[in-house]
């Protein structure tokens, strides 16, 4: 049975199918695995950084600094492998660099009440601006584990293959659609973003919660940011610029409310998903241009935001019945 | 109580008389060729876009608003100039120029009423009405490029930007006209009245009978021209447009140069002269920064700094968490007392 | 009865505000398996008895004893440990969340971490059934369903976090007539099972319908303890009000009625209603007429005003002034020369960061539109011409208003609308939470403008107030208009038998 608050994320996957098809009626080649998994290959990132994406704004919040924190992991593990770290120890250090920096950000916002767009603006420019006092060059990577990390191909039954990162990803996705609705963690997140008030009132962790939903937000941009660098293999500051927009794009065309307390970690996968199939049709076409992504992106996010504000106004509707 | 422009006055001296240790040449100004040169001439040269978008800010966030498109207008506008003037015959004509500017500010116009309608009209929050046109602007910005950068010869649009009048650069009367009419508009209407009454409550206002739907149409319309001025200016000054890179992150110094000016992102009093002092305050930060030798990126991190400890100076919590501090650190035998009694 | 110990007792509670006294010397005593009333107006501490006992306020005297043992509240959660549950009018709990979640969420069962949706739900489902006869889809999100439901399942939370004493405040604000009915059934069905019910209303009949005894606070001091039973309405209005039924046998003079009949017809409404907040009333204000809504807090009188301003959209009914025709918004309103006071002086009146003469020339202003601008200097006059006329301290125009006494903040808004020189001015309690100097001046104020030709409707909860300053008097009860008096028939006692309704009394 299909219940009405599953409705946005339907939308979603409706949108994602229309526009698959469409493609592969129109171009010849489109319709393939392969073509579907180099959604997966080329968006892993995207995947990962959205998945953290959709968890603050669920909470109510907002992450601009995810973009930043991204270049900066490609900063210190290119600088670090340049030194002869070890990937074992690179790795791990960059993801709780990166989990430490978002908790960072959510104290603030819980402690001091700050609005969470200008806290995590402030990290975007802190976390960019650290780049460049490593080096202001790219810096490439020959580590041996970074480059079978990026040229390793599974081979599926079928002939088609995927990405270590794509591996990572999913890992990711079924962790975080896990932690959503199976743990407490996950259900506080949504609590906080339906009302933080009564969230208070009801005894449920709020202080812990909010830190966290930007830690793991903080985590998935440095996890982001190593499979990023397993594709580009290079630091640099100018990495990922804009992904933020992407992100938030991709969580809200997934379905999930801007204002937070609804949305489903399979909606953002679809959210990155339609993002990247609007891409292939663009470089499938041909005659036209990257810029287009932009445009179309733009247009979806209006779209839903308006089909948010119908949704939501009715839910409000029905919360003031009186 | 102190004046509200104190502390940004006091930074701005600071910055400079930093600079003038430096580099005791900062202040110097010299004239060649009819034209001054000098650091504090290149400040409010430079600065000149970043002052104007900035004060469109102010208004905008007086009304409990904010506008993440400026960026996107910026190469918006500039796109539409260049392309206007590269399709014409003779690219330095007036009348071709004249056409350049008026086409380029009615579309920044525009995309200012489409964020005014989505904010007062259907009633979305600014910062998520505004998203949208930041994520598409850049892509309308290179649809008009059609991803190219485009060059123009034009002595008459490159007047605009890179001009000199009175020996002093044109943006800066440019700016000075925009700041006047702001200022006009605020102080000798009631418009301004309205802005911070609906921006400080807006269900008392609309009880007063002020038409608040309006008036935030009014800010984001003024928003979206101050944003196209802006980049008229700055594809004016290169005589180019590149949809991508111009105006890129403007909204968020835009955002800074106002907090920094002393209007709250709360909404409320605003200070337009305390904007225009914050705007100068980036610009110096970046022109120090070039000056001392260290990658200019680096101005970020201080940005950063900037941003934080101007919020948590405006954070109420933390004044009071501070305070607590302060005063147990002081007192901290009362604390006991009142912990025992 | 008397043999029984309470499961709750407050005994001498003391709150100080900076410059009010919000109790003083307050008790309050509860038992298991009643349900017992907590009444006052505005300002008489319920709700800050209630923030005491729910852990929001700490208390500066006294002290609480929850089993005969002392307890100390210092947070919401304390209030949760030592079995005290509150459900408040605006349901506090996730609307965003399923009814199952919202019961259990924090406390959810679990396995290795894992939450176990189906024990959840399917223990949710059996409470509801079980306590509060009540079977609904328990997975759907709690904003699906009514304010009603909503509220039996934050009781139902309650209660699954062991609550020995529940506290619902104003729980049938909101509720239509089936829905009270349900509440009123889950809670003596709880009252039988052994629970202490705190419970807070507005209105009279409610009471007398479901609780067991009433504790009466007025103006942050404790008035008395009362079996529902032995306390007549007419007398619970007059504890309430603060007036002694043999005081009103002496009648105030009646002021004479110069104005009756004397002005045309200003403003009519006719069967003007707006569901769920007021039911459908007539009204007319005749020219220079002082027309008092009297009426205790929640009685609907601060709705109706609203729907005359157009602050509020009516449902149905119409409303004309004058031959200018219908009011929809305030801007209409005002444009039409109705002015209105709200009775929420800090969210609806002032604009805190803006100064005294901002706030005085703001509605002139507004109705001036944007460029035909009051310069600084008429501003200024304009200002030190009220701060006289009005007695407004600081008298310094430039002062924000934000750091003004709640009298002085008052007088700028009167102020504000005298400005606008309006043919009717809605002064919703004017004079609550000022001195009594300033008391005095504004109605003082009120009869000289009606001298000159303005009408007025004033709203206030103090009955001695409203029969001073009016000529005619519409009372209102459970919101409803239920009478309207003048001349000779208005006088204490009628006004209170009004207010307190049902056959008593």
């Amino acid at each position: 049975m299909l219940k009405r608050q599953h409705m946005p994320i339907f939308v979603t996957v409706a949108l994602f199918a229309f526009i698959f098809i469409a493609g592969s009626f129109r171009y010849t080649g489109f319709f393939s695995a392969q073509v579907l998994l180099n959604l997966f290959i080329d968006n892993a990132f995207l995947l990962i950084v959205a998945i953290g994406m959709t968890f603050v704004i669920v909470s109510g919040g907002i992450d601009l600094s995810v973009g930043s924190v991204i270049a900066l992991t490609t900063m210190i593990s290119a600088t670090l492998l340049q030194d002869g770290w070890s990937p074992a120890a690179v790795i791990p250090l960059v993801l709780i660099l990166g989990s430490a920096f978002g908790a960072g950000m959510g104290a603030i916002i819980h402690y001091f009440k700050i609005q969470p767009f200008i806290v995590t603006l402030a990290g975007m420019f802190l976390a960019r601006g650290l780049c460049y006092v490593i080096s202001t060059n790219t810096i490439t990577i020959d580590n041996a584990f970074y480059t079978s990390m990026a040229q390793t191909k599974l081979t599926l039954p079928g002939g088609s293959f995927v990405s270590i990162s794509v591996l990572i990803a999913l890992l990711v996705f079924g962790a975080a659609f896990y932690m959503a609705h199976y743990t407490r963690f996950g259900r506080n997140t949504y609590a906080l973003g339906g009302n933080e008030q009564s969230a208070v009132l009801m005894g449920l962790p709020v202080a812990r919660t909010k830190i966290g939903v930007y830690m793991f937000s903080g985590f998935c941009s440095a996890l982001a940011g190593v499979v990023f660098t397993f594709y580009m293999l290079s630091g640099y500051g100018l990495h990922a610029i804009g992904m933020e927009l992407d992100a938030i794009a991709a969580v809200v065309i997934g379905g999930t409310l801007l204002t937070g307390g609804f949305g489903y970690v399979a909606g953002t996968l679809f959210g990155v998903l339609i993002q990247g199939v609007i891409q292939t049709i663009i470089s499938f076409e041909g005659t036209l241009s990257s810029w287009w992504t932009r445009i179309v992106i733009g247009l979806l996010l209006f779209l839903f935001i308006v089909l948010q504000k119908l949704f939501s106004g009715r839910q409000l509707l029905q919360k003031h019945r009186a | 109580m102190k004046h509200h422009l104190f502390w940004p006055v006091t930074v701005l001296a600071l910055l400079l008389l930093f600079n003038l240790l430096y580099d005791p040449s900062f202040f110097s100004i010299k004239l060649r060729e009819g034209q001054l040169y000098g650091s504090l001439i290149d400040i409010l040269n430079f600065g000149a876009p970043l002052i104007l978008v900035s004060i469109g800010m102010t208004l905008v966030i007086a009304t409990k608003g904010i506008d993440l498109s400026v960026g996107s207008i910026v190469a918006i506008a500039g796109a539409m100039a260049c392309l206007t003037i590269s399709k014409g015959a003779d690219q330095n004509s007036i009348g071709l120029v004249a056409t350049a500017i008026l086409m380029s500010l009615a579309l920044s116009l525009a995309l200012g009423l489409w964020n005014g309608l989505l904010v007062a009209g259907v009633g979305i929050q600014p910062i998520i009405a505004t998203l949208i046109l930041m994520v598409a602007g850049r892509g309308i910005a290179q649809l008009i490029t059609s991803g190219q950068i485009i060059t123009v010869t034009s002595d008459n649009y490159e007047y605009i930007g890179a001009g000199s009048l009175f020996t002093l650069p044109f943006s800066i009367f440019i700016v000075a006209v925009m700041f006047a009419a702001a200022s006009l508009l605020t102080r000798k209407t009631a418009i301004g009245l309205f802005i911070e009454s609906v921006g400080n409550k807006p269900v008392a206002s609309r009880l007063a009978g002020i038409r608040s739907r309006a008036v935030m149409i009014a800010v984001y319309l003024f928003c979206g021209l101050c944003a196209g001025i802006a980049g008229l200016i700055l594809s004016s000054n290169v005589s180019s447009a590149d949809g991508n890179n111009a105006g890129l992150w403007y909204e968020l110094d835009a955002i800074l140069a106002v907090v920094i000016g002393g209007t709250s992102l709360n909404g409320g009093r605003f200070y337009l002269a305390g904007t225009v002092i914050g705007a100068l305050i980036i610009q110096t930060l970046t022109t120090t920064i070039y000056t001392i030798g260290v990658p200019p990126e680096i101005t970020l991190v201080v940005k950063a700094f900037v941003v934080l400890v101007v919020c948590l100076i405006q954070s109420e919590s933390f004044r009071k968490t501070l305070m607590r501090r302060w005063r147990t650190r002081r007192y901290p035998a009362e604390k006991e007392l009142t912990r025992h009694a | 009865m008397e043999e029984r110990r309470p499961i709750l007792h407050m005994k001498d509670i003391h709150k100080h505000f900076p410059g009010v006294k919000a109790l003083s010397g307050v008790q309050f005593r509860l038992f298991p398996g009643e349900v017992h009333a907590l009444m006052g107006e505005n300002g008489a501490g319920k709700s800050t008895l209630i923030k005491v006992l729910t852990g929001v306020y700490s208390i500066d005297q006294g002290y609480v004893e929850m089993e005969q043992k002392r307890i100390a509240i210092q947070s919401p959660q304390d209030a949760q440990e030592a079995g005290i549950s509150t459900v408040y009018q605006e349901v506090n709990l996730c609307p965003n969340l399923s009814v199952a979640e919202n019961i259990f969420i924090g406390r959810e069962p679990r396995r290795f971490g894992r939450i176990l949706w189906k024990e959840v739900n399917r223990a949710a489902a059996s409470l509801l059934e079980e306590r509060m006869n009540l079977s609904i889809d328990v997975t759907l999100p709690l904003h699906a369903y009514p304010i009603a439901i909503q509220q039996l399942v934050a009781i139902a939370r309650a209660l699954n976090i062991s609550a020995k004493v529940l506290i619902l405040d104003e729980p049938t604000s909101s509720l239509d007539r089936g829905e009270v009915r349900q509440l009123f059934d889950v809670m003596n069905k709880l009252k039988g099972e052994g629970l202490a019910i705190l419970f807070v209303t507005h209105f009279l009949d409610q009471v007398y319908e479901i609780s067991d005894r009433i504790t009466i606070l007025r103006g942050g001091e404790f008035v008395g303890e009362y079996a529902a039973s032995a306390l007549p309405r007419i007398e619970l209005v007059s504890k309430m009000i603060g007036k002694e039924l043999k005081l009103l046998e002496e009648l105030p003079k009646q002021q004479a009625d110069a104005n009756e009949a004397a002005g045309e017809l200003l403003l009519e409404a006719k069967s003007l209603g707006r569901k769920g907040s007021i039911e459908p009333f007539d009204l007319s204000i005749r020219k220079g007429e002082i027309v008092g809504f009297a009426g205790l807090l929640g009685s609907g009188r601060t709705e109706a005003a609203r729907l005359l301003f157009g602050a509020d959209r009516p449902d149905q009914g119409s409303l004309r002034m004058g031959e200018a025709g219908a009011v929809h918004t305030p801007r209409q309103a005002i444009d039409q020369g109705i002015a209105f006071c709200s009775e929420d002086r800090k969210g609806e009146g002032i604009i805190d960061d803006l100064t005294i003469r901002e706030n005085i020339v703001l509605a002139l202003q507004a109705s001036q539109g944007w460029f035909r601008s009051i310069s600084k200097k008429r501003q200024s006059e304009i200002a030190e011409q009220f701060i006289e006329a009005l007695n407004i301290n600081p008298p310094n125009p430039d002062q924000l208003i934000k750091n003004l006494s709640g009298g002085n903040q008052q007088k700028v808004l009167l102020a504000r609308w005298l400005l606008t020189d309006p043919k009717l001015l809605i002064l919703d309690e004017p004079t609550r939470g000022i001195d009594i100097g300033a008391k005095a001046e504004i109605q003082k104020l009120v009869m000289s403008l009606s001298e000159k030709g303005m009408s007025v409707l004033f709203i206030s909860s103090e009955l001695e107030e409203v029969l001073r300053v009016s000529d005619r008097i519409a009372v209102l009860r459970d919101r409803r208009k239920v009478k309207e008096m003048s001349g000779d028939d208005m006088s204490e006692q009628q006004v209170m038998k009004a207010i307190a309704g049902g056959g008593e009394g």
